[in-house]
């Protein structure tokens, strides 16, 4: 018995959030009495996961899975997760690291609750807690089968070290044969995405035209930060869909959120409302976003953004 | 081709979120439902399959007789028949289970549901039913094209996007994308009056049980008020996000 943590790689390096899951997973393993063993798919190096408590892990390398596939991921992930007889899978809420959770589920005959938030309350019965209502609740939910899945919602545990021994062991599942094929991939490989990004700058339709996004992505780009906008400005066609956040759109949980020219409808703040600092600013000081916000400025973003754009470049050059 | 909606009933997305039963069950109280969003562009790029390229549609739902109402939109948008699984399910998984015989019993090769529900939030349904039926399986889908069995599908990923090849039978999940927000239908007259006729089948559930227990709700903390900070004044900005926050 122990915990399987399912540790996701991109080009053979660890993701943001593998790491995150393995501090959980250790967490989960210790409420337990029992071990973290993780399972990579083709990742190169994997000798940090030995910083984040994991006892052992377990390599797969296969050219077959160098593209990301649901449904033979999960499949692998599920003979690892027999194989080691774990009671407890968790994997991290990524597209791709949801997409698979269901399979994955139905495959190890196990409950899975998704949205995860927060360590077991109890471990018998076995109680999570997880957002609902996009973000408006929680949710305290038990699962009672013999084995349970945890999506670990991205940024909602953070990195927890407690060295381990993290022993090598190459594993080679047989794969099923799969009906979906991935044609191309379309990925600006030089820009974070949302969910990868700890700082997002989003914009509305307070910017008044696409014309405006420069001095946005200017400020984006000091900050290393993801450019984001709100429903109605890629509706526009402003911006591309793949930016639309909120209850409709992509889900934020990043460290630092910051809306411009965006009036905070309740629709918009569900889905960024687990991003930990939001900084709004907004010419109308009645505007909703000041409610939902840490840190506000009543002003015009075409006077504001370029201003903060050359301070934070000078901050940068000072604090480099 | 058979074409299958998953239709969720949710609250509308301005609704007040409150609870009762000792912070057990949703307050239904003053709370509109809809057809969830994400079903909604799913159901929209059906009704293009069916008038484009010949199709059946049929929706959805497993649940009370309080959600027929929402079926009955979904019938006034253009839906075909409208099928009902009475029971309160208490998890995804029971509701998967419930789909996949709807699905095995009704031959359909096509299934459209949303990525998720925005009340649950889930994201569990389509790939558990897409399993359970042995089907092909592509979620946050934005776009889909079906040429005899044939499938090319456009998968929102974190960053980008992926064009895939598959085929049927499919379970989708979707979101928007799969057609615009322009596009979406609001039921007019003809559409209401002729849904009243449109069959509305009430099915008894399976002996499917559920895997997990929603035991309470919670409300997130209050937040405290925002600091504001003077739009002549950013540095202070960038001093409370870099020594208070510590974001930057
Ligand atoms: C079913 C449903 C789902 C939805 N899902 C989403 C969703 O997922 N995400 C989402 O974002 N929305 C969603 N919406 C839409 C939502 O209700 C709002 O309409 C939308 O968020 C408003 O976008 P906005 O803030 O950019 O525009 P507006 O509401 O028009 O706000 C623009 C803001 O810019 C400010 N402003 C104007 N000029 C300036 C300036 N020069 N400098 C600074 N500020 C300025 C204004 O004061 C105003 O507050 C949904 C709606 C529905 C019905």
């Amino acid at each position: 018995m122990s915990v399987l943590v399912y540790t996701e790689s991109e080009n053979g390096k660890f993701k943001k959030t593998a790491l995150e899951v393995a501090s959980y997973a250790k967490a989960v393993a210790s409420k337990l009495g029992t071990t973290v063993t993780a399972v990579t798919i083709n990742a190169e190096d994997t000798s940090a996961l030995a910083t984040y408590g994991v006892d052992k892990v377990l390599n797969i390398f296969n050219t077959e899975l160098d593209v990301f596939n649901a449904k033979s991921y999960a499949s692998a992930i599920a003979q690892a997760a027999k194989q080691e007889d774990a009671k407890v899978v968790v994997v991290s809420q990524t597209a791709d690291s949801k997409y698979l959770a269901p399979i994955l589920a139905i495959n190890l005959e196990a409950g899975y609750v998704s949205n995860v938030v927060e360590t077991p309350s109890n471990t018998t019965p076995f109680t999570v807690k997880r957002t609902a209502f996009t973000n408006k609740a929680f949710n305290n939910t038990s699962i009672n089968t013999d084995v349970k899945i945890i999506g670990l919602s991205n940024n909602a545990y953070g990195l927890v070290e407690n060295t381990a021994s993290a022993t090598k062991e190459d594993f080679a599942p047989s794969l099923p044969t799969n009906g979906v094929k991935v044609e191309s991939v379309d990925k600006a490989s030089n820009k974070v995405s949302i969910a990868d990004a700890e700082v997002v700058v989003s914009a509305g339709r307070g910017l008044k035209g696409p014309e405006n996004w420069g001095m946005i992505e200017e400020l984006a780009d000091v900050l290393g930060a993801a450019t984001a906008c709100s429903k109605p400005v890629s509706d526009l066609g402003w911006r591309p869909h793949g930016e639309h956040v909120g209850q409709t759109g992509k889900p934020v949980a990043s460290n630092l959120y910051i809306a411009i020219g965006i009036s905070g409808a309740i629709q918009h703040l569900a889905g960024i409302s687990a991003s930990k600092v939001k900084v709004v600013v907004n010419t109308d000081p009645e505007a909703p976003f000041f409610k939902a916000a840490d840190y506000g400025v009543v002003g015009d973003a075409f006077n504001v953004v370029p201003q903060l754009i050359e301070k934070l470049k000078a901050f940068k050059a000072a604090n480099a | 081709m058979k074409i299958l909606v998953c239709i969720s009933h949710v609250p509308d997305t301005t609704s007040k979120i409150n609870f009762t039963d000792g912070d057990t069950k949703f307050d239904t109280n003053g709370v509109q439902f809809v057809i969830n969003p994400n079903d909604e562009f799913g159901l929209t790029r059906a009704m293009w399959f069916k008038e484009k390229q010949g199709a059946s549609v049929d929706v959805v739902n497993v649940g009370g007789a309080e959600t027929e109402s929402t079926l009955r939109k979904a019938l006034a948008i253009g839906a075909d028949n409208a099928i009902r699984v009475n029971t309160e399910a208490k998890d995804g998984f029971q509701v998967a289970k419930e789909l996949a015989k709807v699905v095995k019993d009704g031959g359909y090769d096509l299934v459209i549901a949303g990525r998720e529900s925005i009340d649950y939030n889930g994201a569990m349904v389509p790939g558990m039913l897409a399993e359970l039926t042995d089907a092909n399986f592509v979620t946050n889908c934005i776009s889909l094209e079906i040429d005899g069995t044939n499938v090319k599908a456009v998968r929102e990923i974190d960053g980008g996007k992926e064009t895939v090849a598959t085929s049927l039978p499919l379970v989708i999940g979707g979101q928007k994308g799969l057609v615009e927000e322009s596009d979406l239908r609001i039921p007019n007259m003809r559409g209401i009056m002729m849904a009243r006729k449109k069959p509305l089948t009430v099915l008894d559930p399976s002996s499917a049980t559920q895997e997990t227990n929603s035991l309470s709700f919670e409300k997130p903390a209050p937040k405290g008020a925002v600091k504001l900070v003077d739009a002549d004044n950013l540095d202070e900005l960038i001093n409370l996000l870099h020594n208070e926050a510590k974001v930057i």
